[in-house]
């Protein structure tokens, strides 16, 4: 009883929202990626150069948010690297993504070597500070949620709010819903697939490399080898979990975030570390295999 | 008025190997419903495809409205309003009748304006009497009414030549009948149509005037007051139809399959009963979509079924996987060859295998004998006279005759007793048409018994001894081929039994 | 829009393509190699140099021929075991997690039974750890032949599973004494005799071998893998055929899961004689590669999982003598799976040239 009460503190509802900043980030990446047809198992790998992007911006600036901007550029590049792969050369997906995932932890780890010689940490660089928001951080309860907090987190909100409205209430995204099911439907009415899918795989990747910028320069001020630490693999999870929906993405990365912040909160609990890390993976597959008619993604997802 | 509102004028078409389309002209008139009349392999699909722009001819030109039109692509040929459905739909499952309209060519700037979307389409669904749900989902529908959304999907983008590809070949006669009256409709409104098919009976039905296609070259157009379905079957098959051939007198034998009480299709009020013998070729004629698919399948144990039994050689055989019926003695030709016959990148060898892997000589304890596979292999190609380049040629690049030839000589090399034979010519030229039917015609002499489904009415009648008709799931009338009375099939396929009235 | 493939597969049976695949992975290898020395430049050191010192790390000695060979041994086994489950139309993502699953169980058996003779002990326990991969496999299999799930993504999340699940289990019922997590060292009679005195190799590299070639001929020249390879080509003519869909696929993907576990086998038997918790540095995700680049071919897998092993081997010399940090090769590992993963590149760069 004691427990459950820690954890329905504010700090602790702060500390899973934090947590799921990644992830979310990620998940609607994968989600748009996804409703294009194209499936993104290097989500990992985008995440961990989006990571190095930002410290090396940060570094070579010592402005953290030219290392977000370089970030985003770097991403939206190696997007449209996955794309020209997937798309244009119409490479398998799935073997693609882990060619990715193994390129960018080599290459990260290669570079921080390269930088800084130093094997599995980068030096520290200039951290994106917190800001308050004046007002909004008096109201009564929901203050906490104004006050010293990561500008990323208003960020995630923000981009969650309007990846929903995209792909729900515009054009675009009634195309894109169209594409990632039936691609040859899309064309016949005279929508330029290929288009669609270099820009949801480009958006991906921006979307990625933000996340891992989080990761590196928000949450932390260094870059760790390997330090997105399978929260891609959490993210294609909260893809499907959601329903490939990006308030369902949402939701998703919190309850897997929540996980993440139980098992830094109750390290006394007794049920072991491994199993709360299970979670995400667990819930995934029981999603799929609960409701495998309902939870289908997009019907013409990887087959280019 | 001389200007017709479609021409197209000497227009050929080659390709590698041999000519679609051969000088064909086609007028068609400001708002008649022509009908573009002809068997498979007419040319008919070709033409309309240039017209569409999504292949160029190699001669002759187009005219829209009395002006020559250069249509490269689908979106000029759309710019000059000119739409067609596909055999094949276009339409996203998971979105709305709606959505599936408008996508594209969406009403507002930015955002989806769905208010507005809704009122256009209603207005347009309400003038042609589609009687559609639009907030429906596409996956929701039948075929009939996932039709009407890819018609009135061209109308919203305000074609006023609508081309219609075979639209029949997927509705039941009562869709089809609902069809029949949209299509008046929209001439009514002064849409120009142009209706492909080749069945004789629509064509007398719907069409103002028709143009006949044989062999890529036309020979014929009419108006439909001037013609005979007789007459029409002369143009499109060259010849007087032949409804019987030299058949030997069959020697009926003992019953080899019988089917009691299987109920083929879930809305079907009643089950189907009946029974293949030694030496003889039972057919089942019908319009597709009305059961056939699920006979053949039920028959190999390919798809479940509760009620009823099925026996081959009187065992009993509801219970047996496909592997032990076909054990049995079943030689399947399936409806579908690719998707059901064909290992498309194996090689033609491992193909002769798909069936009998485990069976003696080809495999010894689950061993393969490649060897005795090749000798196998080698001796049909030349029995059946199979066009190949080598045994290692895989099945995928033969021509679709030749797919079909490989299919026929393994299913019946086995010696099986019962031979499902599922529309065994669909897209075959002539000349592997007359082989194949020539082969179920020997087998049926060697004693095999032999059930043919096939929706050409001309094949059913031409090969078989006894015919069934298949409606809605349930057995029309099964009796000796001489004794139905002319046009009383085709009545059954349209669900009418003759003496009774309308049964449906 | 090109072709719409339906599911991932080899061009398998078609005659002649062998051949021009070989030359496919010799490209992709070589452009790799390209790429990468493009990036050393970058970092501002010498490729040839690099790739020197990479070469001579991997074979300069029968120490480092012996290290290159015992680190391509497991890759052996993944590599294998995703050619076979793609053969039966099936990406098996999971080999990772099957191979934890594997040696655990392997290495929980013989800690278990120390009295048997080495004879018995240690089949015994490679089966088990062969039991457990095709149970972790197969619940993928069942899972796609039964509810029509993913086999990629139910793979993908039962490897973290499995890592997990081990790690709990090597860090608490089953942990030695000390701090490391890992269990006791498993009775000399269960562990694969060493091949070479004083390096890793042991006889895993024979078994390797020899399960390379088996599966081959099981896939080619039985009516079992005529009935896998058929499901992998088109399942409904398959089912048409006779074969039963449920109960291939299914053994397909246990199959799989079986040949994956003797990767963690070997290492946990023979490499280290224990479970280490986390001793994998990808095998399973690297097998994907193995099995794209060797295309299902005995002779191909094994050398390409020799050139993947030799590039691990190698790498610390390299790190050492170049100064380049040992993850470069992770980085030609990665673009030559990009590179054989889009062979349209080739054609299209071909195209393009002969156009011009």
């Amino acid at each position: 009883m004691e427990q459950l009460s820690s954890i329905l503190t504010g700090d602790f509802i702060l500390l899973t929202l934090r947590l799921a900043i990644p992830i979310i980030l990620a998940a609607i990446g994968e989600t748009f990626c996804e409703r294009s047809g194209v499936m993104n198992l290097g989500i990992e790998g985008m995440m961990l150069i989006g990571a190095l992007s930002g410290v090396l911006g940060s570094f070579f600036s010592g402005e953290p948010w030219v290392g977000v901007v370089f970030a985003i550029i770097v991403g939206a590049g190696i997007g449209f690297i996955y794309a020209l792969l997937c798309v244009r050369y119409k490479a398998d997906q799935v073997v693609c993504g882990i060619g990715l995932n193994m390129l960018s932890l080599g290459f990260t780890t290669a570079m921080v070597h390269a930088v800084w010689n130093r094997d599995g940490m980068s030096g520290t660089v200039a951290q994106v500070e917190n800001v308050s928001i004046p007002i909004l951080k008096n109201i009564p309860l929901l203050g906490r949620l104004f006050e010293k907090q990561s500008p990323f987190l208003y960020l995630t909100l923000i981009i969650v709010a309007a990846s929903w409205y995209f792909m729900y209430k515009t054009k675009i995204g009634l195309r894109l819903r169209a594409i990632g099911d039936h691609p040859q439907a899309a064309e016949s009415v005279g929508i330029n697939v290929t288009r669609y899918r270099y820009a949801s795989v480009i958006l991906c990747g921006i979307l990625a490399s933000i996340a891992g910028a989080y990761l590196s320069i928000v949450q932390n001020n260094l870059f760790v080898q390997n330090m997105v630490a399978g929260r891609g693999f959490m993210a294609i999870a909260a893809n499907i979990f959601g329903g490939w929906n990006p308030v369902g993405s949402f939701l998703a990365s919190l309850v897997f975030a929540f996980a993440q912040a139980l098992r830094l909160n109750l390290a006394d609990l007794n049920i072991p570390d491994q199993f709360i890390q299970m979670l995400p993976y667990g819930l995934t597959l029981i999603v799929l295999v609960g409701v495998a008619k309902k939870a289908k993604g997009p019907e013409a997802l990887g087959k280019i | 008025m001389n200007v017709y509102h479609v021409e197209l004028k000497e227009i050929t078409k080659r390709f590698s190997g041999f000519i679609a389309n051969d000088h064909i002209n086609l007028s068609v008139k400001r708002g008649e419903i022509h009908s573009l009349l002809g068997e498979n392999g007419a040319g008919k699909t070709t033409l309309m495809k240039i017209l569409l722009g999504l292949y160029s001819a190699d001669e002759g030109s187009l005219w829209i409205d009395g002006k020559e039109v250069h249509i490269t692509n689908p979106r000029i040929a759309f710019q000059l309003g000119i739409g067609m459905v596909h055999q094949h739909f276009m339409l996203v499952n998971n979105l709305s009748v709606l959505e599936n309209i408008i996508l594209g060519q969406e009403p507002g700037n930015v955002s989806l304006d769905m208010k507005k979307s809704y009122k256009i389409v209603q207005e347009l669904s309400t003038k042609y009497n589609f009687a559609l749900d639009l907030n429906a989902k596409v996956e929701d529908l039948s075929v009939g009414m996932k039709q009407r959304v890819e018609i009135l999907k061209i109308l919203y983008r305000g074609a006023d030549i609508i081309i219609l590809d075979e639209p029949t070949a997927v509705l039941t006669p009562q869709e089809a009948d609902k069809l029949m009256k949209i299509l008046h409709d929209m001439k009514q409104q002064g849409k120009t149509i142009i209706f492909i098919t080749h069945k004789l009976n629509e064509t007398m039905e719907v069409a103002d005037r028709i143009t006949v296609l044989r062999n890529g070259k036309n020979v014929i157009t009419v108006n439909k007051e001037d013609t005979t379905p007789e007459e029409l079957a002369k143009f499109m098959v060259g010849r007087d139809i032949c409804f019987t051939i030299e058949k030997s007198k069959k020697k009926r034998g003992k019953p080899i399959l019988s089917i009691e009480n299987v109920k083929l299709l879930p809305q079907a009020s009643d089950t189907v009963s009946l029974s293949v013998h030694e030496g003889e070729i039972v057919g089942i004629a019908g319009v597709e979509g009305n059961g056939q698919r699920e006979l053949e399948e039920i028959i190999l144990g390919l798809r479940k079924y509760k009620n009823g039994t099925i026996s081959l050689l009187g065992v009993n055989i509801n219970s047996m996987t496909t592997k032990v019926r076909k054990d049995l003695g079943i030689g399947y030709i399936p409806s579908d060859r690719h998707k059901r016959a064909m290992l498309s990148n194996f090689t033609i060898a491992d193909n002769y295998l798909l069936g009998y892997h485990f069976r003696a000589p080809f495999s010894s304890k689950g061993i393969l004998k490649k060897r005795e596979v090749e000798k196998h292999s080698k001796d049909m190609i030349e029995c059946f006279q199979i066009k190949v380049s080598g045994l290692h040629q895989s099945i995928g690049s033969l021509s679709g005759g030749n797919q079909q030839k490989v299919i026929v000589s393994r299913e019946v090399s086995q010696n099986p007793h019962l031979i499902i034979a599922a529309q065994p010519t669909r897209g075959l030229d002539i000349g592997a048409i007359e082989y194949i039917h020539n082969q179920l015609l020997r087998l049926r002499d060697e004693g095999k018994a032999i059930l043919l489904i096939s929706a050409e009415l001309t094949e059913i009648l031409k090969l078989s001894d006894r015919i069934g008709v298949l409606y809605k799931g349930e057995l029309m009338e099964l009796k000796e081929t001489d004794e139905y009375a002319e046009g009383e099939i085709g009545l059954l396929m349209a669900g009418r039994k003759a003496g009774i009235g309308t049964n449906g | 829009m090109g072709k719409w493939n339906v599911k991932f597969k080899m061009k398998d049976n078609v005659p002649n393509n062998q051949h021009s695949d070989f030359i496919l992975s010799m490209i992709a290898m070589v452009c790799s190699f390209l790429v990468a020395g493009i990036f050393i430049l970058l970092v501002g050191q010498s490729p040839v140099a690099a790739y020197i010192a990479l070469f001579q790390g991997a074979f300069g000695s029968v120490s480092s021929i012996a290290n290159t060979l015992c680190k391509s041994v497991p890759l052996m086994f993944t590599g294998i075991a995703v050619a076979f489950a793609m053969k039966g139309g099936l990406l098996n993502v999971g080999a990772e997690g099957q191979l934890y699953i594997g040696a655990l169980a392997s290495v929980v058996l013989a800690l278990k039974l120390p009295n048997l003779p080495g004879f018995i002990l240690l089949p015994v326990s490679i089966l088990f750890g062969c039991l457990g991969g095709m149970v972790w496999g197969g619940i993928a299999g069942f899972l796609k032949a039964k509810r029509g799930v993913n086999e990629v993504i139910v793979t993908l999340m039962m490897n973290y599973i499995a890592i997990l699940f081990t790690s709990y289990l090597v860090n608490g019922p089953f942990k030695a004494e000390g701090m490391v997590p890992q269990t006791e060292v498993v009775p000399t009679g269960a562990a694969f005799p060493k091949l070479i005195p004083r390096t890793q190799l042991t006889v895993t590299l024979f078994l390797a071998i020899l399960v390379v070639i088996l599966v081959y001929l099981f896939l080619q020249k039985t009516s079992w893998g005529y009935e896998i390879r058929a499901v992998g080509e088109n399942s409904s003519a398959a089912e048409a055929g006779g074969i039963h869909i449920t109960k291939t696929t299914i053994l397909t993907m246990a199959i799989s899961g079986g040949i994956a576990a003797l990767a963690g086998i070997s290492e946990s038997l023979g490499t280290y004689g224990r479970f280490i918790d986390n001793f994998s540095p990808s095998f399973g995700f690297t097998g994907i590669a193995i099995a794209v680049l060797g295309k299902g071919n005995p002779f191909g897998t094994i050398i390409t999982a020799i050139l993947f092993g030799a590039m691990d081997a190698g790498s610390m010399r390299m790190n050492r003598v170049a100064g380049i940090s040992a993850s470069m090769v992770n980085v030609i590992q990665g673009l030559v799976i990009l590179f054989i993963a889009a062979p349209q590149i080739y054609r299209i760069l071909l195209a393009g040239r002969r156009k011009s």
